[in-house]
């Protein structure tokens, strides 16, 4: 029972981790309409410069520089590269930000290369021990940070302007512009969002039992793709929820590995994309997202 | 290069022609790689990993791989066929991912992490390898090399003129009419359905052929050569190309797999770049840059890709032509 607990409170760990990943794929998605594939690269860019300026400038301000960095070029990519094509076939704007993707990851995996970099969190490779229950210190500041920012994201969506103005654009892009909403504002400010939230799980992905930066880092955020889309691509709560699941459902299958070996050994490295494959066989538009209606 | 270009024209029947992002593609190219290996491959029970293979004679290997490959099509258009759009995307990025899992269990077919080497292929007693018959060509000497890619270049333009037939008639108009409304196109008769799971089926068995070539290009397959990067260049020799445009795709396949090999051969004299392994930039990385900049760059400028360009200037001497022309 208790080994289960610590595998579910382990996972809800990852999953609040998941949940912000995937929080920054659904308000690009609702404000511009593009998956951005090359998130995966802000996270690597977030990491990259905290563990670069933090033996210099310590780590709150490495955190905080690196955190404006990712949301800096985030933005700047979607000023210069997303905002001008905005009509164009969805096929071509996911590979642009593939595109992105491999000129930044490509540039950030030869300045790591094979080095372990660390981004020096003070809370170290601590375990708490709760009646049995273990879980790293860093998962749990985590969780805390995760849900806190989650909590005032969803704040943010329900009672400030630029969220009520985000939730029109997303709603019905055309009739948000002719009530006078910025587009281009609320896109800016959500790509800006995005590139924060990116770098913030960026800290904690790269914290114990993680060993540090990799290249690889990239790799795991992709699992933030399943949990997105199986929560329902447009929607917040549906990131949230699907970010969780996917966490909980990992991490329980690799903690029961060796029970499970009929699935083939690491199996827990695609059971986001099995759980997501069998809730789209359920439900088309993932769990909390809006069904397209047809009217003839 | 022509299993490139076979596989850029199966993704762009369904991408470009039909609308359907997708990103499983290495997956299905794993299937069909992976598949000749084992029809056509011998057993090899030396050595801590063995595997098996059925040993048939390679073309009926190729023929089989090609026909599995689009069975997985056809099993994956029950996701497929219900998804859209970027739902899709994710999905068949999923597919990748699971199949290199479950390609990594199977070791008894695919060789696991180790992989396997290619059975040659031959055709009729002639083989497709170094030697056996010597051939000379004009005094060149046909090895293995040479003679693949005079196959890739048969294979490649049957696919081509297929392709082109397929989309210039009933079913390519209504693919496109499943593309831009799918409401329209059910209103006028076409079965959307079974249209996109058509599309799915053919496109699969195209990448499940170009699989079979790269897999018999670099002679040996394990499933991690079937990762996403696949997956990604195959999008981009589409979009570089220009979607929906059969001719289009083999150029861009033709730009993206020539890249690296064009700045290898140039690194020396190109200023700025360095031996791999000496901390600069090395040309393999240097090629990194320049597709995903030429992607990006394409998008924006020429958002038709290469097809749309060879349009334009096709139009433009067109106009010159009928201006100068006596009237």
């Amino acid at each position: 029972m208790t080994t289960f607990l610590s595998f579910l409170i382990n996972g809800l760990s990852l999953g609040s981790l998941y949940a912000l990943i995937a929080l920054g794929f659904v308000i690009i998605y609702k404000a511009s309409e593009i998956l951005n594939f090359a998130h995966g690269a802000f996270l690597l860019l977030g990491a990259y410069v905290i563990a670069r300026l933090e033996p210099s400038v310590g780590f709150f301000a490495a955190v905080a520089i690196g955190i404006v960095a990712t949301a800096l070029v985030a933005f700047v990519s979607e000023r210069v590269l997303f905002s001008r094509v905005r009509s164009a076939h969805m096929a071509s704007l996911t590979i642009m930000t593939l595109g992105l993707d491999l000129i930044i990851t490509t540039d950030l995996t030869r300045r790591i290369g094979s080095s372990v970099l660390s981004l020096g969190q003070p809370w170290g490779a601590g375990v708490v021990r709760v009646g049995g229950v273990s879980i790293s210190e860093n998962r749990l500041i985590a969780i805390v940070v995760a849900f806190v920012l989650i909590g005032l994201l969803f704040a943010a969506f329900r009672f400030t302007s630029w969220g009520v103005a985000l939730r029109a654009a997303a709603e019905d892009g055309e009739a948000a512009a002719l009530m006078g909403i910025r587009q281009a504002r609320v896109g800016a400010v959500a790509w800006i969002i995005a590139g924060g939230l990116a770098a913030v799980a960026a800290v904690f992905l790269t914290g114990s039992p993680t060993p540090g930066l990799e290249p690889n880092l990239r790799t795991i955020a992709f699992a933030a793709f399943p949990a997105a889309i199986l929560g329902g691509l447009d929607s917040t709560t549906g990131a949230l929820a699907g970010g969780l699941i996917v966490g909980v459902a990992e991490s329980l299958f690799a903690g029961y590995n060796a029970s499970l070996t009929f699935l083939g050994g690491g199996f827990s490295v695609v059971v986001p994309y099995a759980v997501m494959m069998l809730v789209l066989v359920a439900r088309p538009a993932g769990l909390f997202g809006t069904k397209e209606l047809h009217r003839v | 290069m022509f299993g490139a270009a076979i596989g850029a024209i199966g993704l762009n029947i369904l991408v470009g022609t039909t609308g359907q992002l997708s990103l499983g593609h290495a997956f299905f190219l794993a299937v069909g790689g992976i598949s000749y290996c084992w029809l056509s491959g011998e057993s090899n029970d030396a050595g801590a990993h063995p595997y098996v293979g059925l040993g048939l004679p390679p073309l009926l290997g190729m023929v089989l791989a090609v026909g599995i490959s689009g069975l997985a099509g056809l099993l994956f258009s029950p996701i497929g066929a219900r998804l859209k759009g970027l739902y899709l995307g994710i999905a068949s990025l999923g597919m990748v991912f699971v199949g290199i899992h479950v390609f990594n269990s199977v070791d008894q077919v695919s060789g696991g992490h180790n992989g396997r080497t290619v059975p040659e292929f031959s055709l009729f007693g002639f083989t497709f390898d170094d030697s056996d018959p010597e051939l000379y060509v004009l005094n060149v000497e046909f090895e293995k090399f040479e003679r693949l890619w005079y196959l890739g270049l048969v294979l490649a333009v049957g696919c081509y003129l297929f392709a082109r037939a397929t989309l210039n008639g009933r079913p390519g108009r209504a693919l496109r009419a499943v593309r831009d409304s799918e409401i329209a196109a059910s209103v006028n008769g076409v079965n959307v359905t079974s249209y996109r799971a058509k599309a799915f089926l053919l496109s699969s068995m195209y990448a499940g052929l170009s699989g079979v070539l790269f897999a018999l290009a670099i002679g040996s397959v394990a499933p991690e050569s079937f990762a996403i990067e696949i997956s990604v260049q195959y999008l981009a020799m589409i979009v570089l190309g220009g979607l929906g445009s059969v001719g289009g795709a083999c150029a861009g396949a033709a730009f993206v797999t020539a890249l690296p090999y064009v700045l290898g051969e140039y690194a020396a004299s190109i200023p700025g770049l360095s031996e791999p392994g000496t901390g600069g930039v090395s040309y393999s990385e240097a090629a990194r840059y320049a597709y995903g900049a030429a992607v990006i760059l394409v998008i924006i400028f020429w958002p038709t890709g290469l097809a749309g360009i060879a349009r334009s200037l096709k139009l433009v001497s067109m106009r010159r032509a009928a201006r100068n022309a006596p009237t």
